[in-house]
């Protein structure tokens, strides 16, 4: 879209967004939001630099392949749920916390390294869709 | 409201299966997508519409100080967003793969499989 | 002690599809690691077997929430067999891919989602939660449309959009069902369902439930009015794929029946009358489809309609016999339906050809080969000493115990027609004229390195041999399906394995 405005907008969403997608992602365990939605909105902000500047340049901006991030994402998530197994032998996918919460984050556990892989797992999955959808348009 | 919410399901499952019926296949995808969605707003219905505090235990307490909403189905319906979020991207694909195989987007005449070599 | 077991056939198999996804475009090393990871993966199916069977059922809490607000995983000896059983096929079908799979298809990611597949073939048979299942059974159906429509030509891609319409609507059937039987219970853990819904008052919704769950599963698993995806779809994918379709996915579906058909919906006559009036009819039109297709896939995509009808007979039936003869068909149906997909493979890649009526002389000019093929053919049809005889003498004793005749024919028809259309397709394929190989721009068999030959015959091998065992050691599966069937029959083992030693219902309102 060859618009100055949207163009010089999305440049400014673009990092917004992606710092509102990590503030939705660690809100995420008692209030609404969550590594799904995170991504979700990381991801628009990258669609939404690729409608104003184009595929490339949004391809240039991230540097690696969406696709990589899936088994990234997939590997943290899956890694999460079995700290449990390996720490303590409890069950998979039982909670394990650092016992002390670190400021501004709050309390850290394998809940929010899972919703990283989630959001990780998100960003890839939607960005390679709508880029392969809109590659072969 | 559970009537309105009723109805609107039992409307959305008969527009989901008129769209599939029809031939072309983008209206084959919207058919899926209502029926999709005619699912997820059954499974609210069915897990109870109260009005009620979200089902979290305050430090102080011990049980359940206020009525609360069942958290189940919110949570079988958010998989179920993103499952058919993921079949539907897929789904979309599949579609226009197809009409730059075959060539048309008229179900009927997509017959090949049945033919014999 | 809590029993880490049950959960490594589903972590192990994400764990190699996760790692094979690092290995992005690298054929040579995702070959490698598929073959290895299903390897391991057999060993592990292998020692929950041998655990389950010493030590009875075991299960496991997700998360540490006790049942019924978490997730159950639960082995009892009907989930370790299957989890077993998709190891060993697993195991199989990426020996063959190996060899068969064009680089290209590798590089679009076929071995990723084929372990994406497995794993949720493994969670499938090991949750007892009913919408576990489903996203269980969601992963699984979205990794096969991947692998149907992977690298497609027109045939593939149209078969792909009937399997895909037809598939996700049984997804969105169980989803209702889920919905409502949530909605009349309350709760979602299979155990907890067993105890809940007999005590239902409203028997009409109870019953509207079954049916769609019925539907849902009657198309996964392609009973008789539900399966025209299947002979659409199934002979269009490489030969990999068919064989791991064919072996599983439709099982998964009778699966699930079983399983609900068992805990939950039970006692219930009209259901059973409903089951056997559909396993008749599966088995006689399967058995008719097959009759007059030419195209071998084609055939062997209708056989497993046909047979799929044994078990749902069995199932109907519902008797501790019954039930044992269908588990014992699942066991062997699994194993012969994978490796006569892979049989196809072979056929055509030693003449470049699958319509039986451009076929011939095989037995001439491979003699050996030709006895091989004949184990997985010959099993299929039950010739007595081999795998297919022996459940269904126990599905005829059943049938003609419990007076349901109809039942009964239509078993026998439908082995006389798979005797019937196997002797003719040999005398077509193996028997006649030899007749000179059609190469479609693949190389032939008989071109090949003999190591390469070895390669593609092995999983071939490998199969047959578990087919032989199951036929020649038959003592052995029958104690097992019988130990099956007894669970089966009488949940409370499998309710108390879920709930522990706690009071059974601690939180009745």
């Amino acid at each position: 879209m060859k618009s100055i405005i949207f163009k010089t907008a999305a440049e400014y969403l673009l990092p917004l967004l992606i710092l509102f997608s990590v503030f939705i992602l660690l809100r995420g365990h008692y209030l609404p939001g969550g590594g799904f939605v995170g991504g979700l909105i990381a991801s628009i902000a990258f669609v939404l630099y690729a409608f104003s500047h184009g595929l490339e340049n949004t391809r240039q901006l991230l540097r690696i392949h969406p696709g990589f991030l899936m088994p990234l994402g997939l590997t943290l998530s899956l890694m999460s749920g079995l700290s449990p197994v390996l720490i303590s032998g409890e069950p998979f996918m039982t909670g394990v916390w650092f016992p002390d919460p670190v400021p501004v984050i709050g309390s850290i556990g394998s809940a929010l390294i899972f919703d990283i892989g989630v959001y990780l797992v998100v960003v890839g999955v939607s960005l390679t869709i709508i880029f392969t959808i809109s590659e072969n348009a | 409201m559970e009537i309105l919410l009723a109805v609107t399901v039992g409307m959305l499952y008969a527009a989901g299966m008129y769209m599939i019926l029809r031939r072309s296949l983008v209206k084959l995808i919207i058919g899926i997508i209502l029926l999709g969605n005619g699912a997820n707003l059954l499974i609210f219905i069915l897990g109870r519409i109260t009005k009620g505090q979200p089902p979290i235990i305050p430090d102080a307490h011990k049980f359940f100080t206020e009525a609360y909403a069942d958290p189940v189905p919110q949570a079988l319906i958010l998989t179920a967003i993103v499952i058919s979020f993921g079949l539907q991207s897929f789904a979309i694909v599949l579609i226009k793969r197809a009409y730059k195989v075959v060539g048309t987007d008229d179900l009927d005449e997509m017959n090949a499989t049945d033919e014999e070599i | 002690m809590i029993q880490h077991i049950i959960i490594l056939p589903i972590i192990n198999q994400l764990f190699i599809a996760v790692l094979l996804m690092f290995f992005y475009g690298r054929a040579k090393a995702q070959r490698f690691i598929t073959v290895v990871g299903s390897a391991l993966n057999l060993l592990i199916a292998a020692t929950l077997m041998h655990r389950v069977a010493s030590e009875g059922i075991i299960s496991m809490q997700a998360g540490n929430w006790d049942a019924p607000f978490g997730i159950t995983l639960i082995a009892d000896h009907l989930a370790a067999v299957l989890v077993l059983l998709t190891s060993i096929s697993g195991f199989a079908v990426s020996l063959f891919s190996v060899r068969t799979i064009h680089v290209k298809r590798v590089n679009f990611g076929f071995f990723p989602i084929f372990h994406f597949l497995l794993a949720g073939l493994n969670g499938a048979f090991l949750t007892g939660d009913l919408f576990n299942l489903y996203v269980w059974f969601e992963i699984m159906i979205i990794s096969s449309f991947v692998m149907i429509t992977l690298g497609g030509r027109k045939a593939q891609i149209e078969g792909a959009v009937k399997y895909f319409t037809l598939n996700i609507l049984a997804s969105v059937i169980f989803l209702t069902a889920i919905g409502v039987l949530y909605g009349i219970t309350g709760t979602l853990n299979m155990a907890d369902l067993a105890l809940k819904v007999p005590v239902i008052e409203n028997r009409g919704t109870v019953h509207v439930t079954a049916i769609l769950f019925l539907i849902g599963f009657g198309i996964k698993s392609a009973v008789f009015p539900l399966y025209f995806w299947l002979p659409a779809s199934y002979h269009t994918p490489p030969a990999a794929v068919s064989a791991i379709f064919g072996g599983l996915l439709t099982k998964v579906g009778v699966y699930a029946l079983i399983r609900v058909f068992t805990l939950i919906f039970i006692d219930d006559l009209f259901l059973e009358r409903m089951l056997l009036g559909i396993a008749v009819l599966t088995i006689i039109s399967g058995g008719m489809g097959a009759l007059i297709k030419n195209d071998i896939r084609k055939i062997f995509s209708y056989f497993i309609i046909c047979h799929i009808g044994f078990m749902i007979g069995g199932l109907g039936i519902m008797t501790q016999t019954a039930i044992a003869g269908a588990m014992f068909y699942l066991i062997h149906d699994i194993i012969v339906k994978t490796n006569i997909f892979m049989v196809a493979g072979l056929v055509k890649k030693l003449t470049g050809r699958q319509d039986t009526r451009l076929l011939g002389g095989l037995y001439s000019t491979h003699p050996l080969l030709s006895l091989l093929m004949m184990i997985p053919l010959f099993s299929l049809v039950g010739v007595p000493p081999l795998s297919g005889f022996w459940p269904k003498i126990w599905l005829f004793e059943a049938a003609l115990d419990g007076g349901f005749y109809f039942t009964f024919a239509a078993i026998l028809f439908g082995s006389f027609i798979t005797l019937f259309v196997v002797a003719k397709m040999w005398k077509r394929v193996f028997w006649g004229k030899p007749l000179k190989p059609d190469s479609l721009g693949f190389a032939l068999f008989d071109d090949e390195q003999p190591g390469a030959k070895f390669k593609f015959l092995l999983p071939i091998i490998l199969l047959s041999v578990v087919s032989l065992y199951i036929g020649l050691g038959a003592e052995h599966i029958g104690n097992l399906s019988q130990t099956v069937a007894g669970e089966l029959t009488n949940p409370q083992g499998y309710i108390e394995a879920v709930f522990g030693n706690v009071n059974l219902q601690p939180y009745e309102d």
